[in-house]
């Protein structure tokens, strides 16, 4: 399978795909210089595991450390609640795409529109088809999938990597340091 | 007198004197409807054509914007193309990609309601055949006074016998053919115009189902209104196995009636089980409560495979295109009945039966198409009592040490697994199979969709699919549910018994859980769900295969939902109404709230009564496993009625939602009958069409979609209690939208007026007035209701 296979094989992108997250320093960079980012959190997020923690601590840590705002969706706030995260936006994934996609929205904590959409802990078909509609209608909002699944409708996504390269990513990811926008 | 209109020749004769004779008091009516006496003063709007409401659908459309998710980036529906329409770009025809989606959406809509008018029109002509045209519709005798809600209100007559029903589908053929035209490369050109257009083939598909519903009850004496029709037994696990086994798929029940009649003339009843999957077997139910339902159509492969049928029946809609295959691979012979499924079988009609049943008994011939459905049943039958006995002796299961030496040719590639629409974790079933451990194959079978895509993708030629199936073999064998057989319309004294509670609120709200079977984690969720609003004491009302699911679920005590909770239209019933085409009835019954409860005219008011209904019948569709494009048409005509529609995660494939934005407070004002001023009522409801990404979602969004502007404050608290509860339970938190919708301190629920009245306090809450809501300002006095 190649880096730029849909994980869904049926799934292909169009014209225009997901650039591949080769290192986690590129992610690093993209979430970095956001101004207006948000973090989308959808439901799978609570049961996925990566080694011995769930996907949802990895992001709540990435949340924090990158102070981001987090839309909760399914019902994943109860996660978040009881580890402690208690100022989700809890949303629908697709009114949340609807907001993300508006320009004059200003999003959760009033910064003004979101330019970077980082999403994780969707079913796959939805967070294809809502990456689609911010590739398509949100000029304005850059998206990054963190899942480890790849997604052709993000600005960036990851490859289909294994768990193991996942959670070194994540970790890289969320370690302490400032990472360089030279790859991206 | 002649008297000639656009569809209709009248001529009156009150006396000739011919030189042939005295005539004396002749009326001939030609395409016209009988409509007697009815003195109901006639609306703005009978027969809309495609542009009559788009006022209304540009309401609405305001409101619940197009959030759209293309599916596909290209076009590719002319030589132009394929056309990259990307973000902004737009094709060589010059559409942009908002257009093509909804014109996307209205070619779905399209093939919904024409499919469902063409089975109208097939059940019509049946059901004439065997009645006659002057066949008295009749879906409930006396129970029912308002026989035909949506045929009154779309089309402005009173249909009384099925001849009536003819220049009714008429209009809705005339009508697909305009919105299907309208989608051809440069017509259409305004995205917002094609979604009007997509909510004008929603109303002409509730009309087409309609149609069909009336036409079979009334000519096949199915169940009328009756909250207490027959329960039916329904799973894989309720068959005899030790008679002859007859499988109907499909959803067109002449055939399947054949079957029943021919069994009966030649007294054979008890001897012979009739089967079936998808719609066909629900109406066949209503038809016989001895038929047998094996589930939805996700039940196809496993059960053709199972090797238990002796022969296949199918006619349209939902038959998966390779069951002709499949059939020859279990053995089974086939039987083709629609000329619209033709599954590229030879045709028999002509040929005697003795002929056509040595043929296909003999294994000469596979499969044959049959369009005759009482020549169908005739040979369905023979067939199965000649070939049971040798098939019998045949096993197609996969034995354990089988299933353990083909999953250990798998290399774990996991194509299957992404090939699966759920994603399912296929591999390590057959790791641990491979090992001799069946329960992880047996419990993906909880999940699997039944598509078989698993098998396509492989690369070994593994049998996934059948290997999941055999290992869960026991479970498979322990399916035995009853459904309560299909009731068909609501009553008029349920409507007035419930129509006040509805509309003030006191009756949180209707919910319709309808559609296929392409659930992400299960049909249990909708069992689940319905069982969890009927203890809340709103209203559940089901169809087709959602209605199957729901029968797929014992409680403690070994109970079906069917068997715990009343079939009425009553606070706390789930009301199977049927097949797909039953679908109608649950519109039906918001529409005849708005008439018997309200007094409201029906007869061409659409525009008026869906804003009524909008307004103030708090009722919510899901389909949580929404696949097919009938689906899509039935969600467009409940948008049209103002209806909002959940649906699960797949959903999302249909390419857009409709959504308001509740922080847009200039999005949710009213105008106040009353006062004719304008005033804010509150995101309510919120949305048209939303996906709901797990089963608690959708439960927190199906009981906020209930509330409704009219709610009076005892019916806003009741409603409020709902969803607060049901939010904190899916999401430990109180929900942050409440002062959108506490419209007065008497709207708070008692049990958190502390907890609330400090949320308001901090939000800068005021109170708003509660309005007698429209959106229409020609309804306000003095705003030029005309």
């Amino acid at each position: 399978m190649s880096s730029t296979d849909p994980w869904q094989t049926a799934e292909v992108g169009g014209p225009k795909k997901a650039a591949v997250i080769t290192k986690p320093a590129m992610a690093k960079a993209v979430i970095g210089r956001a101004r207006s980012p948000v973090l989308l959190l959808g439901n799978g997020a609570a049961s996925v595991e990566i080694g011995d923690r769930k996907l949802v601590d990895y992001l709540l840590v990435l949340a924090r450390l990158y102070r981001i705002p987090v839309i909760a969706t399914g019902h994943i706030n109860r996660a978040l609640r009881e580890r402690g995260y208690m100022n989700a936006t809890v949303l629908p994934a697709v009114e949340a795409g609807q907001r993300i996609a508006d320009p004059c929205w200003e999003g959760p904590e009033g910064k003004g529109p979101c330019d970077l959409a980082i999403i994780a802990g969707l079913p796959y078909p939805m967070a294809w088809t809502l990456l689609s509609g911010l590739k398509h209608f949100a000029p304005h909002t850059k998206t990054i999938t963190l899942d480890n699944k790849y997604q052709p409708n993000a600005t960036w996504s990851f490859a289909n990597i294994s768990e193991k390269d996942w959670q070194e990513n994540l970790e890289a990811i969320i370690a302490g340091t400032t990472g360089g926008a030279a790859d991206v | 007198m002649l008297l000639v209109t656009e569809k209709k020749v009248s001529l009156s004769i009150k006396e000739l004197d011919a030189g042939f004779g005295r005539i004396r008091d002749l009326s001939v009516s030609i395409g016209k409807l009988s409509a007697g006496d009815w003195a109901e003063e006639k609306g703005p709007t009978p027969y809309p054509s495609l542009a009559t409401l788009r006022d209304w659908d540009h309401t609405l459309l305001s409101r619940y914007q197009p959030f759209y998710m293309p599916f596909c980036d290209l076009c590719c529906l002319c030589t132009y193309g394929k056309c990259d329409l990307t973000g902004t770009k737009k094709g060589a025809c010059g559409i942009s990609m908002p257009a093509q989606q909804a014109r996307t959406v209205l070619l779905a809509a399209c093939i919904g309601a024409a499919t469902h008018t063409s089975h109208a029109r097939e059940l019509l002509t049946y059901a004439i055949k065997r009645s006659g045209r002057d066949c008295e519709i009749d879906p409930g005798g006396n129970a029912i006074g308002i026989e035909a809600p949506i045929i009154r209100l779309v089309c402005g007559e009173k249909p009384q016998i099925l001849a009536d029903l003819e220049t009714v589908l008429d209009y809705c053929e005339s009508q697909i053919t305009a919105l299907l035209a309208s989608t051809h490369t440069g017509q259409e050109g305004n995205y917002l115009d094609f979604e009007s257009k997509v909510l004008h083939a929603g109303m002409i598909d509730q009309v087409g189902m309609e149609v069909a519903d009336l036409a079979q009850i009334s000519a096949l004496g199915y169940p009328k209104a009756d909250p207490d029709a027959p329960l039916a037994a329904l799973g894989m696990g309720t068959v005899e196995t030790g008679k002859p086994v007859i499988l109907v798929i499909g959803h067109n029940v002449p055939s399947a009636v054949a079957i029943i009649d021919y069994l009966a003339q030649e007294n054979l009843t008890d001897q012979v089980e009739v089967t079936g999957i998808c719609c066909t077997s629900v109406d066949a139910t209503r038809y016989s409560p001895r038929a047998k339902i094996i589930g939805p159509m996700s039940w196809q492969l496993r059960y053709i495979r199972s090797g238990i049928p002796d022969v296949i029946v199918v006619d349209e809609q939902c038959v998966r295109t390779d069951a002709f295959d499949e059939a020859v691979a279990a053995g089974t012979p086939f039987i083709a009945t629609s000329d619209k499924n033709c599954m590229g079988l030879p045709e028999r009609t002509r040929d005697p039966a003795d002929a056509i049943v040595a043929d296909l008994s003999s294994g000469r011939a596979k499969g044959v198409l049959i369009l005759d459905p009482e020549k169908a049943g005739e040979v369905a039958v023979r067939v199965a009592r000649a070939v049971m006995p040798e098939r019998r002796k045949l096993s197609l299961a996969l034995s354990p040490d089988l299933i353990r030496k083909m999953a250990s040719d798998c290399t774990a590639c996991r194509l299957c697994q992404r090939a699966c629409p759920n994603d399912l974790a296929i591999p390590r079933g057959m790791k641990a199979a491979a090992e001799g451990d069946l329960s992880l194959l047996s419990s993906l079978y909880d999940t699997c969709v039944g598509c078989g895509r698993c098998e396509h993708a492989c690369t070994q030629d593994i049998p996934v699919h059948a290997m999941i199936v055999a290992a869960a073999a026991e479970k498979i064998r322990n399916e035995k549910f009853v459904i309560r057989t299909g009731r068909g319309a609501i009553q008029d004294v349920e409507i007035r018994n419930v129509g006040g509670p509805i509309v003030l609120g006191e009756i949180p709200g209707v919910v319709a859980f309808v559609g296929c079977s392409n659930f992400a984690n299960g049909g249990k969720e909708i069992a689940e769900m319905s069982v969890e609003f009927a203890k809340r004491h709103y209203i559940v009302c089901t169809s087709g295969c959602a209605a199957m699911s729901i029968g797929m679920y014992l409680d403690d005590e070994g109970k079906t939902p069917y068997e715990q909770f009343p079939g009425s239209f009553t606070a706390g019933g789930i009301v199977n109404v049927g097949s797909c085409v039953a679908n109608a009835h649950i519109a039906g019954a918001t529409i005849k709230i708005a008439s018997i409860f309200a007094r409201r005219n029906l007869r061409g008011n659409y525009a008026e009564i869906a804003d009524y209904v909008h307004n103030r019948v708090g009722a919510v569709g899901v389909a949580w496993g929404a696949m097919s494009q009938k689906a899509a048409a039935i969600a467009s005509g409940f948008w049209r009625l103002g209806i909002p529609v959940v649906v699960g995660p797949h959903g999302t494939k249909y390419r857009r939602m409709l959504l308001g934005r509740a922080d847009h407070d200039e999005d949710w004002y009213v105008h106040d009958q009353r006062t004719c001023e304008k005033v804010y009522a509150g995101p309510a409801p919120e949305h048209l069409f939303v996906a709901a990404e797990t089963k608690e979602e959708a439960m927190v969004l199906v009981a906020k979609l209930c509330m409704r502007p009219n709610d009076t404050t005892r019916g806003r608290a009741m409603k409020l209690t709902h969803y607060i509860d049901l939010y904190q339970r899916s999401n430990g938190a109180l929900p942050e939208d409440i002062p959108r919708y506490v419209r007065t301190h008497a709207d708070i629920p008692v049990t958190l007026k502390g907890e609330i009245t400090r949320i308001l306090s901090q939000s800068g809450w005021k109170e708003t007035p509660i309005p007698d809501p429209t959106l229409l300002a020609r309804d306000v006095p003095g705003e030029g209701r005309s």
